[in-house]
């Protein structure tokens, strides 16, 4: 849920990265956070366990610049993407204006893929939204890697409707931000659509 | 997509004298108004060296989790929350089941004196947050219809 402010002149999104367990969620945040100018970005925060995996999120606060005078301010969060961690992911949806599903390239974790897809699904319909109808962008990431899948088995068995899809590798911070800036533009997109 | 929160000059003023004034009466170090989902709207008193945005997010989450916690124990909500520490005590509550009001208090008030006074600006807050719901419902005009396909790409050029 967006938060427009007439009073501080800011047009304030919550954004949300999404997947299975490491296909590199924590990993595109921190490459925006090292990547962007000091007077752009706020503290990261990774709510993570003793071994580095997400315990509930990360977060990342980000200014993009000035539209007409106001100021938009992007708030990236990541979910737990372990299978056991469903209750805080559920949590994590709430008020999301756009997601971005981070897709495992690897050919072993087109399961996890699938899975993740689903209860992404299943999650957004608890709080009310619809997929189909959310800024929603994928990204295809470790494309990098020997045994990454075809772009078309990954279209093929995640990416039906024909969203907005970009290769990455988080990495080394290829597709990061082309990624990032797409779905911030389908959500001002979007927002001015709804009025 | 949900209804959006928006906030007028009139209510932000209105909110910020609210927590100004919770931050005196109760003896606070620090007071701060944040929408549920982690947006912070207003804060009062010391608050130059507290990171506000980390403090926004990280106190939605937690009062997301402990909702969680609430409905899986069939509650409805805990409405308040009290964190003791050293030299800091947290006071969380939820109002009108929209905002979080968080007091930050330490030896120069106590929990009663911040839950009195919390009682006080909980009222005033849940009248303007009633006032800036209808207030959002008549004002579809919003900045937002006037944003074009170029101020977006505009925003995205390198």
């Amino acid at each position: 849920m967006s938060f427009i402010n007439y009073s501080s002149r800011e047009i304030n999104c919550k954004i949300v990265y999404y997947g299975p367990g490491l296909c590199g969620k924590t990993t595109n945040l921190q490459h925006i956070y090292n990547k962007t100018n000091p007077d752009a970005k706020g503290k990261m925060i990774s709510l993570a366990t003793e071994t580095e995996r997400t315990l509930f999120f990360d977060f990342l606060p980000l200014s993009l610049g000035e539209i007409r005078g106001f100021k938009t301010r992007f708030h990236l969060y990541t979910v737990p993407g372990q299978v056991f961690y469903d209750a805080s992911r559920k949590l994590i949806l709430k008020g999301v204006d756009g997601v971005v599903f981070v897709a495992d390239s690897q050919v072993e974790r087109i399961e996890a893929n699938i899975e993740s897809l689903e209860n992404l699904k299943e999650n957004l319909e608890d709080q009310g939204y619809d997929l189909d109808k959310l800024p929603y962008v994928i990204q295809y990431n470790k494309r990098d890697l020997p045994n990454a899948s075809s772009r078309e088995e990954l279209d093929a068995e995640l990416n039906p409707n024909n969203v907005p899809a970009y290769d990455a590798c988080a990495v080394t911070g290829e597709g990061v931000f082309d990624t990032l800036k797409a779905v911030a533009k389908l959500v001002l997109t979007e927002l001015r659509k709804g009025q | 997509m949900q209804n959006q929160l928006v906030m007028f000059e009139e209510e932000q003023v209105l909110i910020n004298a609210i927590c100004d004034a919770l931050y005196k009466d109760a003896n606070a170090k620090a007071v701060l108004c944040i929408d549920k989902n982690g947006q912070a709207i207003a804060s009062a008193g010391e608050v130059e060296s507290l990171d506000i945005t980390s403090l926004s997010s990280l106190t939605a989450g937690n009062v997301a989790a402990t909702g969680g916690i609430a409905s899986l124990l069939s509650e409805k909500e805990f409405a308040g929350q009290f964190h003791e520490g050293e030299n800091t005590n947290v006071h969380i509550s939820i109002i009108s089941s929209r905002v979080i009001l968080l007091v930050l208090f330490d030896g120069r008030s106590s929990l009663g004196l911040v839950r009195l006074r919390v009682k006080r600006a909980t009222k005033g807050l849940a009248e303007v947050l009633e006032v800036l719901e209808k207030k959002t419902a008549e004002n579809s005009n919003s900045i937002l219809a006037e944003i074009t396909d170029d101020d977006i790409d505009n925003l995205f050029n390198d």
